[in-house]
């Protein structure tokens, strides 16, 4: 099996997915000849040709517009835009158009081959407007659905459900991980399904919950935990709509004990909702109050970024206090 | 290649001040040096009868609004002919994304006055399962993209959805209606300049009928209309007497030739007039006096058209009674069939949100369910589907 980071995972996803079907058709700023700017698209315009990949006009509501038209007819749209920072002057576009389409004309049109994939995410000194994880403003939507990868293998898998779902599936990167990421990777077509929670690692005294790059920190500080004879079940939701409560229902029955972390803000981030949902269902089985570790209520910083970043030593904070509430 | 000057020189923008393209006079005849289309007696005839049963649905819908027996409606009057006119010179099979006010284009294809009656009542025949306010039509069949409420993004799906039919290869394409409010929007923008760029066969049709709800054209914008933004994406523009169902017909035939032969997107600017008002809930004389309403009323692009086909001896004062007659019957009694049949049933909140009912979302409804069983007066709808007996069912737990 060959290794790849996660950018060559991406792109073996959106050439398997090309050569199977001539209605794939990928598009957005700089992906054409030059491969997108982080290269996500390298060599597909040589392959298939300028009508199936190709640059755009700057201009996002535009480029999701035009996939939700081009969806509709029948294609299977992969739209790229360029930065999840950059993905607001399309918020109508997806928000009242992509994820209202079938349900509003009574499923006489959709735009289910549409896939928006975009990187997210901080740690790479990109200051405001490159290091965003937008992720709650979508989940707030029902008719999208949202998928994070944490790693090549997740990512080849899951990108190729997302063009091949019947539903319109927003596809969040983790930026920081696109190079730094390694694995291995089939270079044969594979899917994995959303909507099921990945267990990384069992454990019995606590449980944490991720997605995306923030995995990466999160076993890092369950590894912490260990050493200090805590053991810790990792879960990775992988997709957060829909989300798979069940898993983390059933570990939280296990442990009493919840932790989750993300990059975003704080208040109104996705944290809540998994907080919220644990404290209904598990309620008589918690042991000390949920904790969530996560940005500040702040925008994203620039020189302060590692202070803003809820890293492994945040989240090794949290674990003690709760284990030891 | 670059041009250069050694002198400063501004353009104004006042160098493209566009002709508009008419054929027919207020009274019928033919404009002095115009020529009249090609069109055959059925397909004239064809055109009328879809704006004449336009414009009594729309009177008659109203009153229904008023009576209290609708909730919200809107009409088109006074600007059959740009709708219908254009819908006439596509071929049936081509996408027509709409904005709301273009149910002439609807009638035009045949879309049934009971396809009408069940949207605008939302019933459990209406094919967007009552999720929409009135006039969001759709139909698959007839090549007509479900309406949504917000303003010009159907503008940039169609250029999206044209690009398809290009690489699709089967020589149709996609005409987009909407007002020149609309046309502020950045969707506009996105979708002309895509369309240009990726030389997609689509037709931008702006209905410019001088009013964005209360605000006039002059408060919209400074140029001169919106025909000649198209020259700054290189692209194809025709201004066109919107109240001609003749010039509409004849500049959109050539539209989609430019479209579909050459792969070209094409701009075309409808000057007309919205007779009524923006909507069942808005009052024009708020902001614009009867007079104008008057000198428009004068330029009627239903009797215009009227006036030409009876001239060619395609259409008689009789058969204009019969119809008439004949369409007022029917949409009376296609509505009262219509506002009689039950609201869609109750797991119709639930579907199509995704291509299957998420297990969360199928949580959410058996609580629901659960919640109107114990309260079915409070729920009468629901209560209809989960066959509740509403009058035998004690209230006991109370409404609290």
């Amino acid at each position: 099996m060959p290794t790849m980071n996660l950018l060559q995972a991406i792109n073996s996803a959106l050439d398997t997915a090309m050569a199977e079907d001539d209605k794939v058709i990928c598009f957005g700023e700089d992906v054409g000849v030059f491969g997108g700017v982080f290269r996500a698209t390298s060599h597909l315009q040589e392959k298939y040709g300028k009508a199936r990949c190709f640059n755009t006009p700057l201009v996002e509501q535009g480029i999701i517009g035009f996939a939700n038209g081009l969806a509709a007819q029948g294609s299977v749209p992969v739209a790229e835009i360029q930065f999840a920072d950059y993905i607001f002057p399309a918020f109508d576009q997806i928000v009242n158009e992509t994820a209202k389409f079938r349900y509003r004309s009574g499923d006489l049109f959709n735009v289910g081959g549409l896939t928006i994939r975009t990187p997210y995410g901080g740690g790479i000194a990109g200051g405001l407007y490159h290091s965003q994880s937008p992720e709650a403003y979508f989940t707030h939507t029902p008719g999208l659905k949202v998928v994070v990868p944490r790693s090549p293998y997740q990512a080849k898998g899951l990108l190729l459900a997302a063009i091949r779902d019947p539903d319109p599936v927003l596809f969040l990167e983790p930026k920081r991980l696109y190079r730094a990421a390694t694995g291995e990777v089939p270079e044969t077509d594979y899917q994995l399904p959303f909507g099921e929670a990945e267990i990384v690692k069992e454990g019995g005294d606590i449980t944490l919950v991720g997605w995306g790059a923030q995995m990466e920190v999160i076993q890092k500080a369950a590894e912490l935990a260990e050493e200090q004879g805590i053991a810790c079940e990792v879960i990775d939701l992988r997709t957060l709509l829909p989300w798979d409560a069940d898993t983390v229902v059933e570990s939280v029955l296990k442990t009493g004990r919840l932790v989750v972390s993300h990059e975003a803000p704080l208040t109104g981030g996705f944290a809540g909702e998994i907080a919220a949902t644990i404290a209904e269902r598990c309620f008589l089985y918690l042991e000390s109050p949920i904790r969530r570790v996560t940005g500040l209520d702040t925008p994203f910083p620039l020189v302060l970024e590692k202070e803003y970043l809820p890293d492994h030593l945040k989240i090794l904070d949290a674990i003690r206090e709760s284990v030891d509430f | 290649m670059t041009r250069y000057c050694h002198q400063p020189s501004f353009m104004t923008g006042d160098e493209f001040s566009m002709a508009t393209f008419a054929l027919l006079d207020p009274d019928g005849a033919l404009h002095e040096g115009a020529v009249e289309p090609r069109l055959e007696r059925d397909h004239a005839r064809r055109m009328y009868q879809a704006m004449l049963a336009t414009r009594l649905l729309d009177e008659r819908m109203l009153a229904a609004q008023r009576q209290g027996r609708l909730s919200f409606y809107m009409q088109s009057t006074g600007e059959e002919a740009a709708i219908v006119g254009a819908t006439a010179a596509l071929d049936d099979a081509d996408m027509i994304m709409a904005q709301y006010r273009e149910q002439g284009a609807l009638m035009y294809r045949g879309f049934t006055i009971d396809e009408f009656m069940n949207q605008l009542f939302g019933n459990d025949l209406d094919y967007g399962k009552g999720r929409q306010m009135p006039v969001h039509y759709g139909s698959r069949k007839l090549h007509y993209m479900t309406i949504s409420s917000p303003l010009a993004t159907q503008i940039p799906q169609a250029t999206g959805y044209a690009y398809g039919q290009k690489l699709a290869g089967d020589g149709q394409c996609t005409l987009t209606f909407f007002g020149e409010g609309a046309a502020s929007e950045g969707d506009f923008h996105a979708a002309l300049n895509m369309a240009s760029v990726h030389r997609v066969p689509v037709i931008f049709f702006c209905r410019n009928n001088g009013y964005a709800i209360s605000t006039p054209a002059v408060e919209q914008f400074a140029a001169d209309g919106i025909a000649p933004r198209a020259i700054g994406y290189r692209m194809h523009a025709i201004r066109v007497d919107g109240n001609d169902a003749l010039a509409v017909f004849e500049a959109t035939r050539m539209a989609r030739r430019i479209a579909v032969e050459q792969n070209q997107p094409v701009l075309i600017e409808a000057m007309s007039y919205r007779l009524a008002a923006h909507s069942s809930s808005d009052d024009p004389s708020g902001y614009r006096a009867k007079s104008e309403e008057e000198t428009w009323r004068l330029k009627d692009p239903v009797l215009r058209l009227r006036k030409w086909l009876t001239a060619k001896g395609w259409w008689s004062d009789d058969e204009q009674a019969s119809e008439e007659e004949r369409l007022r019957r029917d949409v009376l009694e296609t509505m009262k069939r219509a506002e009689k049949r039950p609201a869609p049933p109750l797991d119709t909140l639930i579907s199509d949100v995704y291509a299957d009912i998420t297990p969360a979302l199928q949580r959410q409804f058996d609580d629901l369910k659960r919640h109107i069983r114990r309260h079915p007066e409070a729920y009468p709808k629901g209560a209809k589907t989960l066959d509740l007996d509403i009058s035998s069912t004690s209230s006991a737990e109370g409404d609290a």
